[in-house]
């Protein structure tokens, strides 16, 4: 853009016709490079807007004000039109700029390998959780246990059948030794009961959840290493309407407000009045039903003895359930070996969802 | 299990017409007889007598000879002839045991028999076979194969063409089988169960189990047969025989069939019919619950005599094994040849001998119904695997009153169906202990079940099961009510205390009728700190991509020589079972690597080889202390005693161990994978000593097999207790347990962990606002320094300076070997994040933190500062 005379401050269609040939040329400008040329042609110190204001300070003093106002509306309408469409081209740089970063968000971001609780463990945790809040506590004990704390303390006598062979994991005596270890793997959780009274005395409300042991085949409902939890509650007063009370209340805190539990009558040698309980399962496959549970009873007064408690001041009650049973129920699990064999395919499809 | 057969139950007990198995087992289990079972009807479909009219032998080219016979199979059934009539059905037969004029069992076709097996017209041999004439193993009425069932061989004399086969063999009905708790054995019986459905329901029930026509329950004194009790080693203190009748009946057809409907009835309830006298036997025991025995009388020479065995003693028993006893076995032995007990006859209570069995030839019988010692007769049971129908129900507990009952009813039906005659002399010897008396306090049942039981509702159900009650003893102090003198029936030797009788109360009044209260448990402490880090730990492994495995604690030297164990490493010492699952793994785990390498192994062997494991677990590390002594129960220990106990239990820590196999980052669509290695596990040993709180350390001082000597950290608490491992597994374990190459693994002892925990609450610095200073430092040190040393000292170093403390962090960022550091040297680069809790560092203070950091570095491992 060149003149052949230098723009006059007082022409007045001049600077019009100087004023709208910027403006075209800010309009035409297609991208902020374009735009910046504009700028330098017609609002740069060499433009011819900027020289025509530098010449007012050769006017006649009667002209410069008039000058001046020209020029200033003529800059003020040249910068705003500018502005204006920077502003848009800046707009139209940044959503380009959006534009091309764009990546595909759906694809699998799945760069760190995946891990998981085992869902007995879980349901395990979840279990305690229901008892702690009702104000129990969770018991633990080992799992190489004195025969004394899993059969006599409980009430087995040594001629009971529980304690033969076929049921019992005993452990060998040492090398040498003749004389029985008096250890076995526990069969229960039960020895539990009878180390809670001694250790903590009474009242007690204990729950415990563990590993526990029979010499049974692994098959789709049977495994030598199972889960159990036992609860156990001595205090004063209580009566089988509270280990019903306790019963329903786990029933509908592990499988919901439907849930409720039956008791039949039964035996256990650590429990008297003893029975069954059955769930009533509101999921249960081809509809809602009773489903075997668990055993569970009043404390027999020999247990309570054995643990040093009086039975003509205390009662309790003891319960007992597979935890094993509680997450097959609930998942719809077919075949104990999935659980068992330690296959990562089983717990990583359980994963959060127990 | 006792299987229930309607018909009979019925003659002890009214039952409704058309009760069905179904009802029956809704009735009983609210008294605690739990269903079983329902076996369906063993035959559906048409089975009809049929009378074999016509027999055609005609042989065939494979040498065998069939029967084509015309067997009349009533009206309605018939085979329907042109003129609308019916007549007999043509059937071909292979079985050549009976002839025209016989009476046989047909399957017509629409039938079907045990097994599933479906009857059908078939053509066969030329003919159209029109049904089948069976065998008693085709329908599950025994073994015998050898021929078809001939009626009237079986005693069904009176029978018709067309009559209903599966009503007559007892084919027709639905059993329900049902599971007796050990402390009920008298439910081993119709009468029992009768009993319990009277409970349930309140229909009237006839006790069969009393002594008829006004005759004692004893007959003691009298000059029967001889027998003698003699047994010199009772079993706590209980004589093994407590009561033994015997009776004689002479000229009897012992091996006749019994009656049909007795057969039915057998049949039924699961026993396959034999002989008069061996059905006899079997059904008295059904029926009353008392088992029997009858010897060939003459082939037991008197006295007998009940005795204990003695070593080394040996009898064949019916099922044609020939034992070696125990002294602790109590047997029936009689004396031939005037040797007193010189002869043994049987196992008392379990089986008997061979050689005193009724036989073809036995015509007189004597008929022996004892009570036994349950102790004794378990023991028995299992030491020879012999769980009879005697051991089952002597162990659970026989009503002692019945074994006069019970040989009177053997000896009746004898007669009635044998011909013969009774001996009018029965042996009664012996005393059994009458039910001891339980005083119940008549609210105590209340008190424990939480119903409201009126006394008088109490003292009716007690009359109810039988008790008879005596002396009422005045309510005081807590009792208000009293208390009342309870003799328990002599069917019930389980009632022994008075919450024994309580729960006959809640069980006859019913468990329903239990209110639901939830217990207000005295406030709790919440979990204990072990077992919330135990779930953060687990959480946090599994958070970071380890997926949690249970295995089991069984291991065998096998797995220990896979891993290279050497001949005396104490891991190989765990404990022992007597009785493992395989002779293969009879040792206790002592730590949890072995197993859980073992789950890996499978993992890798179904094709899931990226991946990373953990197990929280008990292990037996140590061996047991000293054997636990197992005082009897009922009674405190004394302490002395209880602590013997406790520390005779072997310490279990817990242990947590973790695998790292394949990628442990994968590859994809972002570019290359990562192999998992060592530093993976290390990582995961100091996650895991990071959620516990404890203060761990890493080493390099090698580490034992299966561990990579050169490529696994010690861990450490700060006073030096090794508290695991973590690193590479060796290359030979890999190899042989066919592992990825470079898996890797941790195991640390987490109760460790938690006692290092800090017991006290670890103070809070106060996070400061100054700006920080970054200062970089590269030493040049020997490779043989650690990495963790020379951190360590730079650290303590910059701790130290006179700047004070203003260390936020030195991190080890890079280690640089190669020619610019020299042959055997490494550049190892650290940055430092300094700050001042109250104000900014000046230049002067970081120099002199940095050249505190390099004298200190310089001092404890020779290090230069890099130029």
């Amino acid at each position: 853009m060149s003149h052949a005379d230098p723009l006059s401050p007082l022409d007045d269609d001049a600077v019009e016709a100087a004023v709208l040939e910027a403006i075209a040329a800010f309009e035409a400008a297609g991208d902020l490079a374009e735009l910046k040329t504009a700028r330098l042609d017609h609002l740069g110190d060499r433009s011819p807007v900027a020289l025509a204001n530098r010449s007012i300070g050769g006017l006649q003093p009667a002209e410069k004000a008039d000058a001046g106002r020209r020029m200033g509306t003529a800059r003020a309408r040249l910068q705003a039109a500018h502005d204006a469409r920077q502003a848009v081209l800046e707009a139209e740089r940044d959503e380009r700029v959006l534009r091309e970063e764009t990546v595909d968000v759906t694809l699998p971001v799945d760069r760190a390998p995946r891990g998981a609780r085992h869902p007995l463990e879980v349901i395990s945790e979840r279990i305690a959780d229901v008892f702690v809040a009702m104000g129990w506590e969770i018991a633990e004990g080992p799992e190489v246990e004195a025969e004394w704390f899993n059969f006599d303390a409980l009430n087995f006598g040594v001629d009971h059948p529980a304690r033969q062979m076929q049921d019992t994991f005993y452990v060998a005596p040492q090398d040498g030794a003749t004389a029985s270890s008096g250890l076995v793997l526990r069969t229960h959780t039960s020895p539990v009961q009878a180390r809670s009274m001694l250790e903590r005395g009474v009242p007690v409300y204990v729950a415990v959840p563990g590993k526990t042991f029979r010499t049974d085949e692994l098959d789709a409902t049977h495994t030598p290493v199972f889960h159990q939890v036992e609860g156990l509650a001595v205090d004063r007063g209580l009566t089988m309407a509270h280990l019903k009370g306790t019963l329903d209340h786990f029933a509908r805190a592990m499988f919901g407000p439907e849930a409720r539990t039956r008791l039949r009558p039964s035996f256990f040698p650590f429990t008297e009045p003893s029975a069954e309980m059955d769930l009533w399962f509101p999921q249960k496959k081809g509809g809602p039903g009773w489903i075997e549970w668990g055993g569970c009873g009043m404390v027999n007064p020999n247990v309570l003895r054995s643990c040093g408690v009086d039975p003509d001041e205390y009662s309790g009650f003891a319960f007992g359930m597979g935890i094993e049973r509680t997450l097959m129920l609930r998942h719809g699990i077919a075949d104990m070996h999935d659980m068992v064999e330690g296959d990562v395919r089983f717990s990583l499809q359980m994963d959060g969802v127990v | 299990m006792p299987r229930i057969p309607l018909g009979w139950l019925a003659e002890h007990v009214e039952l409704p017409a058309g009760t069905t198995a179904e009802q029956l087992a809704t009735a009983l289990v609210r008294v605690g007889i739990e269903e079983e079972a329902v076996h369906p009807a063993a035959v559906t479909g048409p089975l009809v007598v049929g009378r074999v009219v016509e027999l055609t032998p005609e042989p065939q080219k494979n040498g065998k000879t069939i029967n084509w016979c015309r067997v009349d199979v009533g009206p309605e059934h018939g085979e329907e002839r042109e003129d609308g009539t019916r007549g007999p059905r043509g059937i071909v037969c292979g079985a050549h045991n009976f002839g025209v004029g016989d009476q046989v069992v047909v399957a017509l076709p629409g039938a079907v028999l045990p097994g599933g097996f479906a009857i059908a017209s078939r053509k066969t041999y030329g003919h159209v076979s029109d049904g089948m004439i069976c065998s008693a193993r085709e329908l599950g009425l025994g073994e015998d194969h050898a021929g078809i069932i001939v009626l009237a061989e079986l005693g069904y004399d009176d029978v018709v063409p067309g009559q209903d086969a599966r009503r007559l063999l007892g084919l027709d009905a639905e059993v329900l089988e049902v599971n007796v708790t050990p402390d009920r054995g008298y439910c081993f019986s119709m009468r029992g169960l009768a009993r319990e459905y009277a409970h349930a329901t309140g229909a009237v029930f006839t006790d069969r189990g009393l002594p008829r026509d006004g005759e004692p329950a004893w007959r003691p004194g009298e000059a029967g047969f001889a027998v003698a009790l003699e047994d010199t080693a009772p079993v706590h203190g209980q004589p093994g025989c407590d009561r033994f009748v015997a009776q004689v009946v002479r000229g009897v057809r012992a091996s006749a069939p019994s009656p049909a409907w007795m057969q039915q009835r057998l049949t039924q309830a699961g026993m396959r019919p034999i002989s008069l006298a061996v059905d006899v036997t079997n059904y008295v025991m059904l029926d009353l619950g008392q088992p029997l025995h009858a010897y060939d009388l003459a082939r037991v020479a008197a006295p007998i005599v009940v005795r204990r065995a003695r070593a080394g003693e040996r009898l064949t028993t019916l099922d044609d094994v020939t034992r070696t006893l125990v002294d602790e076995d109590l047997l029936i032995t009689d004396s031939p040849g005037g040797d007193r007990g010189g002869r043994v006859l049987g196992l008392a209570g379990v089986m008997g001998g061979a050689e005193s069995e009724v036989s073809e030839q036995t015509t007189d019988l004597l008929v022996e119904a004892a009570h036994f010692d349950p102790v004794t007769v378990a023991r028995t049971a299992r030491r020879h695997k012999l769980p009879t129908e005697a051991a089952r129900r002597f162990e659970r507990g026989v009503d002692p009153q019945l074994p006069l009952v019970a040989v009177r009813r053997v000896v009746e039906l004898l007669v009635e169906h044998g011909g013969g005659e009774a001996d009018a002399a029965v042996t009664d010897v012996g005393e059994p202990a009458l039910p001891a008396v339980v005083t119940l306090p008549l609210d105590l049942p209340g008190r424990l079940v939480g119903v409201a039981y009126t006394p008088e509702q109490v003292r009716e159900t007690l009359v109810e099961i039988g008790c008879v009650l005596g002396e009422e003893h005045p309510g005081g102090g807590r009792h208000a009510v009293g208390a009342v003198d309870v003799t328990p029936p002599s069917w019930r030797p389980d009632l022994l205390t008075p919450v024994d009788l309580v729960e006959e109360v809640a069980r006859l009044r019913g468990y329903d009728a239990i209110p639901s209260i939830l217990p207000t448990a005295p406030a709790g402490l919440g979990l204990t700190e072990a077992q919330r880090l135990r779930r953060a730990v687990a959480g946090a492994l599994a958070r970071t991509g380890f997926v949690e495995v249970l295995s089991y604690p069984f291991v065998g030297p096998h797995q220990y020589d896979e891993l290279g164990l050497a001949a005396d490493d104490p891991r190989r010492g765990g404990l022992r079972l007597v009785n493992p699952m395989s002779e293969e793994q009879p040792l206790l785990r002592t730590d949890l690597l072995v197993t859980l390498l073992d789950t890996a192994r499978r993992n890798v062997a179904r094709g899931n080889e990226d991946v990373a494991l953990f197990e929280t677990g008990l292990v037996t590390p140590a061996p047991a202390p000293a054997p636990a002594p197992a005082p009897v129960g009922g009674v405190r220990p004394a302490d002395e005693v209880l602590a013997q106990i406790v520390r005779a239990v072997p310490p279990q820590p817990r242990h947590v161990a973790g695998v790292v196999m394949g990628d442990r980052e994968r590859a994809g669509w972002w570019g290359e994978g990562r192999r998992g290695d060592h530093t993976d596990a290390i990582a995961a040993a100091q996650l895991v000593a990071r959620t516990a709180g404890a203060p761990v350390t890493v080493s390099a001082q090698g580490a034992p097999m299966p561990w990579h000597p050169g490529r696994t950290a010690r861990l450490e608490l700060p006073d030096g207790t090794l508290v695991g491992y973590a690193g590479e597994l060796h290359p030979t374990v890999v190899e042989a347990l066919r592992l990825p190459v470079r898996a890797s693994a941790f195991e640390v002892d987490l109760d460790a962990l938690l006692a290092a925990r800090p017991s006290e609450p670890v103070q809070a610095r106060p996070v400061s606002t100054f700006p920080v200073a970054k200062e970089d430092i590269a030493l040049v040190v020997d490779d043989t320094v650690a990495g963790a040393e020379l951190l360590a000292a730079v650290h303590d170093g910059a701790s130290g300076s006179s700047a004070g403390d203003v260390v936020e962090e030195v991190r080890l960022f890079d280690v640089y070997t190669g020619p610019q550091v020299g042959q055997g040297r490494r550049s190892v680069a650290f940055s430092l994040r300094l700050r001042a809790p109250d104000r900014t560092l000046t230049a002067a203070e970081t120099l002199a933190v940095r050249e505190s950091a390099v004298a200190e570095a310089s001092r404890r491992c020779g290090a230069e500062l890099r130029a």
